[in-house]
């Protein structure tokens, strides 16, 4: 806790590259990743595609659809949607995926398993500086 | 001309009968001040320790914090803002709802866990992990310091032309007394109760901005019979103009406003998941997962406001018009308490102003602690004191902080009263998206990026954003500008996002190639595995 007293920390000599090169760490980077990045495109394609739409093609989105709904409220609903969408696909995709390996990597790390040895530690003087 | 045509049917709103209800509406607000300051006392109880006075002693649930955030995101630019962008320039005020909410899937997915399990108290100590402290510290301090202050300006402006309005004060004298007495209760929140005293007002003003904003939505389209199209078609009729269901009408001017739009939208979806006290927030909680819960819940809450003021904006637009709203005192901001008026007469009206009184209150707190955890802590500890100083010292020094930067905000939003609050709540989320996004995402994601790229990154942005905004329409060479009388308007556009995002982006990559030093590999480890695993990632403190 910063300048207050530490408490007692298990990380304090944990080679983090030797967990960082763990086939089960490169795991959880992957499925973390390949969610993240696919999704974050995704959704700022399809968030700019309609900024795009508006600016530039307002015909299209004042075509009414039904009474007047026009395709422009209708596609801008469609961004709440997704958002919500996103969301809820983020949070249970990372219940089912990401959540029980991290606990599981966390648990090792805890347990003391990748504990370094006395040269290694000694490189983790410096770390006082943001923990 | 539809305007009169509506005045002979239907009782108009009548402006001159606010000040009838100044009384009550005084009355409602110290209500929502004395049960506010009864919590703040006794949330303060158990402020020790520096994780207290920061971060609530992270004890929030994801829950509590995910409506806290709405509660500090949800500002009087989101209520009055939009809800009068709507009514005035109808699909046009639509985008910036759209662009608020789709911008916190950046901060879901990119931001919130992976800063939880690797920061303490500010965003300062993410960017600084496996970088060189000094040099990365400062940068990040001073770009929170910067953004801090230009919201800051704008809710304490807003402050000033809301009181206009709802309590019919409408002397530049009397609007800075009230300025004088939002900021000094600030203070007091803030001192007094720490993160702790200011998640729990921001809790409260929540739920009252939210429910208020039901009750009027349901209230709007029970007029409608529960029809959206009726409710549109009476909004278009109103303002005998179709278009206003169309986009284009503000932004669709020349190609100039088109582009304009583009590089606001940029700034928006960018800004949210780099505004330093939203960042903060997800320090309040015990957990990432419990950071994870807060921005779900946010979104949820959030989501529903906007879908809200899309039928308060269409609904003041139908039910008080347009030209009654800009004649009105507050202008284009008096959409919503106007409506509120129409509905419900001067009770809904008094409760609306107290909720909005609330809400700059709220986020004022919410940026104040930001900034003086930023100085105190970044600023202070880390770098005058070189980690000397002990956490009683830091909170001291933080307090004070509080104090000074109230005083500023006080200064600040006398003199920025009427000013232009849009053009300040721009340029904040521009130099957030600026100078922050590139360097917290580059150090979370990027094994090779260096203390040189972050450094280029961060004042880069924050330069190029500032520098922009200062030689644009905003501030010179338009009738609306701050300064209408000079011309030193060289950048076109309103908001420097096209230009100052993707700038910052291409310096932090640039400054990470040209690097000759390398950043030690054992520290970006470390920080990878801390920032996916949560392990040794600060926890809460039991009292």
């Amino acid at each position: 806790m910063g300048n207050e007293a530490q408490p007692a920390d298990a990380t304090q000599s944990v080679d983090f590259q030797q967990v960082q090169k763990t086939e089960q760490f490169r795991e959880l980077r992957r499925r973390h990743r390949s969610f993240v990045f696919p999704m974050a495109v995704a959704f700022l394609l399809w968030y700019f595609g309609y900024v795009l739409l508006a600016d530039y093609a307002v015909g299209l989105m004042s075509i009414k659809l039904w009474g007047n709904i026009n395709v422009g409220l209708v596609l801008g609903l469609l961004q709440f949607a997704t958002t919500f969408g996103i969301t809820a696909w983020y949070v249970s995709y990372s219940n089912r995926r990401l959540d029980p390996i991290a606990a599981e990597i966390r648990g090792e790390i805890e347990g003391h398993e990748f504990d370094a040895s006395a040269t290694a530690a000694s490189g983790r003087a410096a770390k006082g500086a943001q923990r | 001309m539809s305007g009169m045509v509506i005045s002979a049917a239907a009782p108009l709103v009548n402006v001159g009968a606010l000040k009838d209800t100044t009384l009550l509406n005084m009355g409602i607000f110290a209500l929502f001040v004395l049960v506010t300051m009864v919590i703040v006392f006794r949330a303060s109880r158990n402020n020790k320790t520096a994780a207290d006075y920061y971060a609530a002693g992270r004890s929030f649930t994801g829950s509590q914090n995910g409506t806290a955030i709405a509660g500090d995101y949800l500002s009087a630019a989101s209520f009055l803002g939009i809800t009068g962008a709507i009514a005035i320039n109808g699909y046009d005020g639509f985008l910036y709802s759209i662009g608020f909410l789709v911008a916190w899937l950046v901060a879901l997915l990119l931001v919130a866990e992976l800063l939880r399990n690797t920061g303490k108290f500010t965003m300062a100590d993410v960017l600084s992990f496996r970088l060189r402290q000094r040099p990365v510290r400062i940068a990040a301090a001073l770009s929170t310091l910067a953004v801090c202050f230009f919201y800051l300006l704008a809710q304490m402006a807003g402050a000033g032309s809301l009181i206009s309005l709802l309590l019919g004060i409408s002397d530049w004298g009397g609007q800075a007394l009230v300025i004088i007495v939002v900021g000094a209760l600030m203070i007091m929140y803030v001192l007094i109760g720490g993160m702790k005293g200011t998640t729990w007002v921001q809790i409260i003003k929540a739920v009252l901005l939210i429910c208020g904003a039901a009750v009027m939505t349901l209230w709007v389209l029970s007029i409608y019979g529960f029809n959206l199209s009726n409710l549109l078609g009476s909004a278009a009729e109103a303002a005998n103009n179709p278009n206003v269901l169309n986009p284009g009408l503000q932004y669709g001017k020349t190609e100039t406003s088109k582009l304009d739009f583009m590089s606001l939208g940029l700034a928006l979806v960018l800004g949210t998941a780099a505004l330093p006290h939203v960042l903060m927030r997800f320090y309040t909680v015990p957990t990432a997962k419990e950071a994870r819960k807060s921005v779900v819940w946010s979104i949820w809450l959030i989501g529903l406001f906007y879908l809200f003021t899309l039928v308060l904006g269409y609904g003041a637009a139908a039910l008080v018009g347009a030209e009654t709203i800009k004649a009105a005192p507050g202008g284009v901001n008096s959409a919503a308490p106007l409506l509120a008026f129409h509905l419900g007469g001067p009770l809904l009206l008094g409760f609306i102003s107290a909720v909005a009184f609330a809400t700059i209150l709220a986020v004022v707190a919410g940026l104040t602690i930001t900034a003086a955890a930023s100085f105190a802590h970044d600023i202070y500890a880390n770098v005058l004191a070189k980690d000397k100083a002990d956490a009683g010292t830091e909170v001291k020094v933080a307090r004070r902080t509080v104090v000074v930067i109230g005083v500023l905000a006080i200064l600040g939003g006398i003199f920025a009263n009427g000013q232009n609050v849009a053009f300040l709540v721009a340029l904040a989320f521009a130099v957030a998206a600026s100078a922050n996004l590139p360097t917290i995402v580059y150090s979370l994601f990027w094994r090779k990026f260096t203390t040189q790229g972050a450094v280029w990154s961060m004042y880069g942005g924050l330069a190029a954003a500032i520098v922009l905004i200062a030689f644009s329409p905003v501030v010179s060479g338009a009738k609306t500008s701050m300064i209408p009388g000079a011309n030193f308007a060289i950048f076109p556009l309103s908001n420097p996002g096209i230009v100052s995002i993707p700038l910052a982006f291409f310096l932090g990559w640039l400054g990470t190639v040209l690097d000759k030093r390398r950043e030690d590999p054992a520290k970006q480890a470390e920080m990878e595995v801390r920032s996916l695993t949560g392990v040794g990632a600060e926890k809460a403190v039991d009292h």
